[in-house]
């Protein structure tokens, strides 16, 4: 049971970090907007969720330009995608 | 509590993966309804070609002109039944894509829509070709054939149920090339009936 528990981890325990992993396990890259709509959030909200996802190193992003305007593309990475399926049994498990 | 938490947290994962990944405003209505009007296109165009038959198998000749009436008949059938069926089946995709609140032009649709696109123009193409060269019997199961071969292609960006239609309409395609002279019943039985089923389960099932 305590193993179960250290396995939950406290960075998916928010809605919009949660959504934002679950959509980038099954999607190479997305935009920032395109993540907006999806998740329906506000700028402000869904930058600081992306932020603290950035600083676990759960996910990386890249700038480009779309004729002018910029656009932010996210990525997860290998460790993300790791903790991510981690956080998923862990539940899963619990909820048995 | 913690347990409300997570089954909600788990319903969330999948929604949001099916969502971003797959273009899932696919309409059970536009099944039934697509399947009701192919249905009444295959019982017309069975009724012209049963007419035809009664009417020139007197002199036991092929009637050059009776043949390109006929045939002009029923390419005109055809071209309307899919006229109607895009129709009400954009209308009731809009309307779900509304209700679901996902986009309807997204990159998921484009997805489902060029796979969707690809095996139907070289279908269609082929099964042009054929009537040039008045070959018309392999014509109906062709379109069956490639129209489940579509849905195979297309079906990993939308519900899962589309892949086993498609492998239903390629099973019926063969079978109307094994059989030429049933495939018009074959083409109500795969565009009519099973779209008005596969519309009432997709009803049950996603809504």
């Amino acid at each position: 049971m305590k193993s179960i528990i250290a396995n939950i981890n406290k960075a998916f325990e928010n809605k919009v970090r949660l959504g934002t992993m679950s959509i980038l396990m099954v999607n190479e890259s997305i935009d920032f907007n395109s993540l907006k709509e999806l998740l329906g959030v506000t700028d402000g909200n869904l930058a600081s969720h992306l932020k603290s996802l950035e600083k676990n190193e759960y996910i990386t992003y890249e700038k480009t330009f779309e004729g002018r305007k910029p656009k932010t593309t996210y990525t997860a990475t290998k460790l993300g995608k790791q903790a991510f399926k981690q956080h998923i049994t862990a539940i899963e498990k619990l909820l048995k | 509590m913690k347990r409300d938490k997570y089954i909600d947290d788990l319903k969330d994962i999948k929604d949001l993966m099916n969502r971003s990944s797959k273009f899932i405003s696919l309409s059970g209505w536009s099944g039934i309804s697509i399947g009701i009007v192919a249905l009444i296109a295959a019982f017309i165009a069975h009724f012209k070609i049963q007419k035809w038959y009664t009417l020139n198998s007197f002199d036991g000749l092929l009637n050059g002109a009776a043949i390109e009436a006929l045939k002009i008949e029923l390419l005109l059938i055809a071209g309307i039944t899919l006229v109607i069926s895009l129709v009400f089946g954009i209308i009731f995709t809009i309307n779900k894509s509304k209700r679901i609140n996902q986009k309807l032009w997204s990159k998921q649709s484009k997805s489902l829509l060029i796979n969707l696109l690809i095996p139907l123009v070289i279908g269609g193409i082929l099964c042009l070709l054929f009537i040039q060269k008045g070959n018309y019997g392999v014509v109906a199961p062709l379109t069956l054939l490639f129209y489940g071969l579509a849905l195979i292609n297309a079906s990993s960006y939308t519900i899962g149920e589309i892949k086993s239609l498609g492998i239903l309409n390629c099973i019926l395609g063969l079978i109307g090339v094994y059989q030429i002279g049933i495939g018009v019943i074959l083409w109500g039985i795969g565009f009519g009936v099973l779209h008005i089923i596969y519309g009432i389960l997709m009803k049950i099932k996603h809504n």
